[in-house]
């Protein structure tokens, strides 16, 4: 695997970490109760907080001088390696939930099988995040399941929401060039065997919350070589407007 | 979901230090499981606690401070109740 290689894997958990963390950072101030609120914006800063250590130890690969901030918030949007479904806009709290439901069962698994990596800071850095994204995976899975056998409004907004986000899980489990690069030599993750796990664990869960679990067909992909939806150029006008603006501010 | 249907706990954290469970604060919650999440992601962000114990509001029986004399005022003058009032004789030293 070359260095270019192993920084371009980086940088897309580091962007799938902050991109995360950028939208749930969002519902801060208008959770729907003020201890939801604290709950979705602790976990965004556990995502920010793993994609500072990412950036970080990205910055050092690369190796031209350029530090976490200046990689999080001076790129342009092609540059940006996240899968599309994070990327996605919050929508109501239900279809925020499934998104992070979705995605932290992946994340987890993933952080699970990478913190078996020959790689010395990825294998500490799975080993870190692990209880973090345990703890989100349970914070959202509970509430899938309070909404599915909730009332009949939380239940048709919690099916929709899956209905919705399905197309867009498939891009987690794909593989390409620069995973199985990874993979080869020892430090990456095969995305591939996470997938059927990851449908048995999401299939128990829909099922006690008494949702349909929707049937694979066509998938979204192109967020991790860098070609998003109309949405990610938003949230980067928004992310990057200071430190564009005042390049370098600190507080 | 109407915040006003969720029932008020009492949240109690036993610190690292702490042997015993202090009372911290409150929160709304649906179910205790539910309360424990809150709580943790509430009370417990600056590493303040190993344990949480959460207890509906409503299952808390209190004293009326109607009855505060009654209950506590005739301990005030029994101060043999406390260990200085007595005098330890010299031979057992320090305790």
């Amino acid at each position: 695997m070359t260095n270019d290689q192993l920084f371009e894997y980086t940088v897309r958990l580091a962007d799938n970490a902050l991109i995360l963390g950028q939208r749930l950072s969002e519902w801060c101030g208008h959770g729907p109760v003020l201890e939801e609120d604290i709950a979705l914006t602790n976990t965004a800063l556990d995502q920010l907080g793993q994609a500072t250590n990412l950036f970080k130890f990205a910055a050092e690969l690369e190796g031209k001088g350029r530090d976490e901030d200046q990689l999080a918030f001076l790129r342009d949007v092609t540059e940006y390696k996240n899968i599309l479904l994070v990327e996605l806009p919050n929508g109501d709290y239900a279809n925020t939930i499934a998104r992070q439901f979705f995605y932290s069962t992946y994340y987890y698994l993933f952080l699970r099988e990478l913190s078996k990596s020959k790689h010395e800071f990825l294998s500490a850095f799975a080993e870190k995040s692990l209880k973090e994204v345990k703890y989100h995976w349970q914070h959202s899975s509970d509430w899938v399941k309070r909404m599915g056998d909730g009332t009949e409004e939380s239940h048709t907004r919690i099916q929709k929401a899956i209905n919705f986000l399905w197309e867009y899980t498939g891009e987690m489990f794909m593989m390409d060039a620069i995973d199985q690069a990874a993979l080869e030599a020892g430090y990456g993750v095969d995305n591939t065997a996470l997938k059927n796990e990851w449908n048995n664990i999401i299939s128990a869960i829909l099922n006690e919350a008494t949702l349909e679990m929707p049937a694979d067909g066509w998938f979204h992909k192109g967020g991790k070589i860098g070609r998003h939806s109309e949405h990610m150029g938003f949230i980067l006008a928004e992310m990057q407007f200071l430190q564009k603006t005042y390049p370098g501010a600190k507080w | 979901m109407n915040k006003a249907d969720w029932p008020l706990w009492e949240i109690f954290i036993r610190s690292k230090s702490g042997l015993a469970h202090k009372h911290v604060g409150s929160l709304h919650a649906a179910d205790s499981k539910m309360a424990i999440e809150n709580a943790r992601d509430v009370y417990t962000r600056r590493m303040e606690g190993v344990s949480l114990w959460v207890v509906k509001s409503s299952d808390i029986t209190a004293s009326s401070p109607d009855e505060k004399e009654i209950l506590f005022d005739p301990a005030n003058d029994k101060v043999y109740r406390h260990p200085t009032f007595y005098e330890i004789p010299p031979e057992i030293g320090h305790m």
